[in-house]
């Protein structure tokens, strides 16, 4: 909690706590003011390995010199973060990827080709570092903090709380993280989860390309085949044919169940037919275990949503019947606002480990491409619960969460939609125009009736209200709109 | 002799395969249909003896021919239906059981390459008896597989408890159980003790008698 407000004599009660917090805050300023200590040799020595750096080329100086002054601007936004209720979130571009060798087995950098990775990752590193506009942002606060710090001093000593509430919105306008910085860790996020839902489906593909082809195609070949015989044998041996007839019958009836099985992996059809919930009710029924299922959707979520999670619960349930022993278990699917959580709990013996056996990481990175998480508690001798969540992935109109502003956002925008017209147009310009083209008409234009020193700034006094008012009605909805954009960014990390 | 029968597919291979199948056998088709709304409308008016009805059809392909089965025998209670499906779902035979008045079979669409079961069970169905497929059973029997009363089964009364399950009748169950009748009584009474269920000479109720115990689990 942020200590806030002044001492005051008459509140007796409150005057106990409200002197430790001041204490507290003293204390902490006189923390920020010890870091000093760190901070004045910290910036001489980057002062100096940055002279280094570009006065005399010794370029491997640069990386440190960086790493140190993050490692200060981090200690900072912690420091911040538990003291205020002001959150600043790192600004930094996301890491460059390890080289890839090319087909030859070589790393290429530039025009530059090398034997070992080590030359272009550390390229890479110093472009990253060097082009990180958050690396001359936290050396830039780095030098002028050594000057607000001491120039706080009064403030820090009269309303220390205040102060330091100060001190952190100075440290967040360096130290925060931009429009750009949080887009390019949108886009590297994006990115991420779209190779794994990438990767996740061409194995699904392969997978199926293999049933198909060593299941129902040697299959059909063996039907088609027997058939062949049949023909040849019909007029000779009639019983022979017959009894081979009733071979292919069986065999075409095993085709069937076969490829039943491979569609059942794509894409279940009673999923196709009855939608989520039924699904999972029959996956229900085909248990052995006692399963319960509660399920809270008002529709239908989207068509790929539904198969990954039919799929996880699918997973999830023969894991607990196979391997957790499990004899009940409940599936509890519900919307929270536009998100979907899904929780799987078992009263088996518990002690899953998703490092073992792919299931769980299966299920992961298949979540992975809706952004989902999977928190597993599995503590041997059970029982075990998979929560899963997937954020975003419903219509927000479910949740009544429309594009909506607050109320008083929306009355004030429309009270000055309604209003601006009046001080710009017949009070500001058109009261101008008369007194330009020197009309005797006075109306209803208030600065006419005023004495003549009064008119003219009254009538640009109108106008600057009419244009400040249509500006405020065109950049509130504007501003909310960029909010939520930004508020779309990655939801806690994925667990891969 | 029940014979008018409807019949319900929409890739007309099949359904005209249907239909000579089941004229070859003595059945008259009055009509064969392609889509759901069709479908409802031909079972309300024309009061099949039986109908062969797949699930999915036109227009949504989805599950609309077990919808419409399912809306014609709430109107007419008992209007006997045989659903045909490329899978079989407990959930679906659930629905289908539910109102326990019988008439009601539920197969795999493979099940037609046997003609001559396949008209057994659409002549057990027109005369308001069960035809469930194996698959079906199998799968019931699986997700019961810890419920203790059928644990204590003998694995020949297992066999008797999943032919009965499908449908059949003492007589068909000894014929292919190669099992006397006799036999096969004893084996169905000590089932029916075993798992606590009233005992009943009539073929049909005691049939769903054990799809209600199954299913109740």
């Amino acid at each position: 909690m942020p200590a806030k407000g002044v001492l005051r004599c008459s509140d007796r009660d409150a005057a106990l706590p409200q002197t430790i917090g001041m204490l507290r805050s003293f204390g902490r300023i006189l923390v920020l003011l010890a870091l000093l200590v760190l901070e004045v040799p910290a910036i001489l020595l980057a002062g100096l390995m940055l002279l280094l750096t570009f006065g005399m080329g010794v370029v491997f100086l640069f990386p440190p010199q960086v790493m140190m002054v993050r490692r200060l601007a981090e200690l900072n936004r912690r420091l911040m973060r538990t003291w205020t209720d002001i959150e600043i979130e790192p600004p930094y571009l996301p890491k460059p990827p390890p080289p890839v060798p090319q087909p030859d087995g070589m790393y290429r950098s530039d025009r530059t080709l090398y034997k070992t990775p080590r030359i272009p990752a550390w390229n890479n590193r110093w472009k990253w570092l060097l082009s990180d506009p958050g690396s001359w942002r936290d050396l830039l606060w780095l030098a002028l903090d050594a000057v607000v710090k001491p120039l706080l001093v009064p403030l820090f000593i009269v309303l220390p709380a205040r102060g330091l509430r100060l001190y952190a919105q100075w440290s967040e306008l360096l130290l925060g993280a931009t429009t750009a910085s949080r887009l390019a860790g949108q886009v590297s996020h994006l990115k991420r989860t779209r190779n794994l839902a990438n990767d996740s489906q061409a194995a699904e593909m392969r997978r199926i390309e293999r049933d198909l082809h060593d299941g129902t195609q040697a299959r059909l070949v063996a039907i088609g085949m027997t058939l062949g015989a049949v023909e040849e044998l019909v007029d000779r041996d009639p019983t022979a044919a017959k009894a081979l007839l009733a071979k292919v019958r069986d065999a075409s009836s095993e085709t069937l169940t076969e490829l039943r099985r491979v569609i059942r992996g794509i894409h279940p059809p009673v999923l196709a037919e009855r939608g989520l919930a039924d699904a999972i009710r029959a996956l229900a029924m085909d248990s052995p275990m006692d399963v319960t299922v509660d399920i809270d959707l008002a529709h239908r979520p989207d068509a790929p949503v539904e198969a990954a999670v039919y799929f996880a619960v699918s997973e999830l349930l023969s894991n607990a019947a196979r391997h957790g022993n499990a004899r009940k278990a409940t599936v509890d699917i519900s919307a929270n606002g536009p998100h979907l959580r899904i929780s799987v709990a078992d009263d088996g013996m518990g002690g899953a480990d998703p490092s073992k056996g792919t299931g769980l990481s299966g299920i992961e990175r298949r979540l992975a491409a809706f952004d989902g998480v999977l928190a597993l508690n599995s503590p041997p001798g059970g029982p075990t619960t998979v929560t899963m969540e997937l954020p975003r992935v419903l219509p927000e109109h479910w949740a009544g969460e429309l594009n909506k502003m607050p109320r008083w956002k929306t009355v004030a925008v429309v009270m000055l939609w309604a209003t601006a017209w009046c001080p710009t147009m017949p009070q500001g310009v058109v009261a101008g125009v008369f007194k330009v083209v020197g009309f005797e008409e006075k109306a209803w234009f208030l600065a006419l009736h005023l004495p003549e020193v009064w008119q003219w700034p009254t009538i640009l006094g109108m106008i600057t209200v009419g244009l400040i008012m249509h500006v405020l009605a065109i950049r509130i909805p504007a501003a909310h709109n960029r909010e939520r954009l930004l508020a779309g960014k990655p939801v806690a990390k994925v667990l891969c | 002799m029940k014979n008018r029968v409807l019949v319900a597919e929409d890739l007309y291979l099949l359904r005209d395969g249907l239909v000579h199948l089941l004229q070859a056998h003595g059945f008259m088709v009055v009509a064969a249909v392609e889509s759901g709304p069709e479908l409802l409308k031909g079972l309300v008016e024309l009061r099949p003896d039986v109908s062969i009805v797949d699930v999915r059809l036109p227009p949504t392909f989805t599950d609309e021919g077990l919808k419409a089965a399912l809306a014609a025998r709430e109107k007419v209670p008992g209007l006997p239906v045989l659903v045909l499906s490329q899978h079989v779902e407990q959930l679906y035979a659930r629905e289908l059981l539910a109102d326990g008045s019988g008439g009601i079979g539920y197969l795999l669409k493979d099940r037609v390459f046997n003609a001559e079961q396949f008209v057994d069970a659409v002549r057990r169905v027109a005369e308001g008896g069960t035809a469930m497929d194996p698959e079906v059973i199998a799968k019931l029997l699986a997700s019961n597989a810890r419920d203790e009363p059928l644990a204590a089964l003998t694995p020949r009364e297992r066999e008797v408890l999943e032919a009965m399950a499908e449908g059949r009748s003492n007589a068909a169950i000894s014929q292919r159980l190669f099992l006397s009748e006799s036999a096969v009584a004893k084996h169905t009474a000590s089932i029916f003790a075993k798992l606590g269920l009233a005992p009943s000479d009539d073929d049909n109720r005691r049939v769903l008698a054990v799809l209600a115990y199954l299913n109740s689990r």
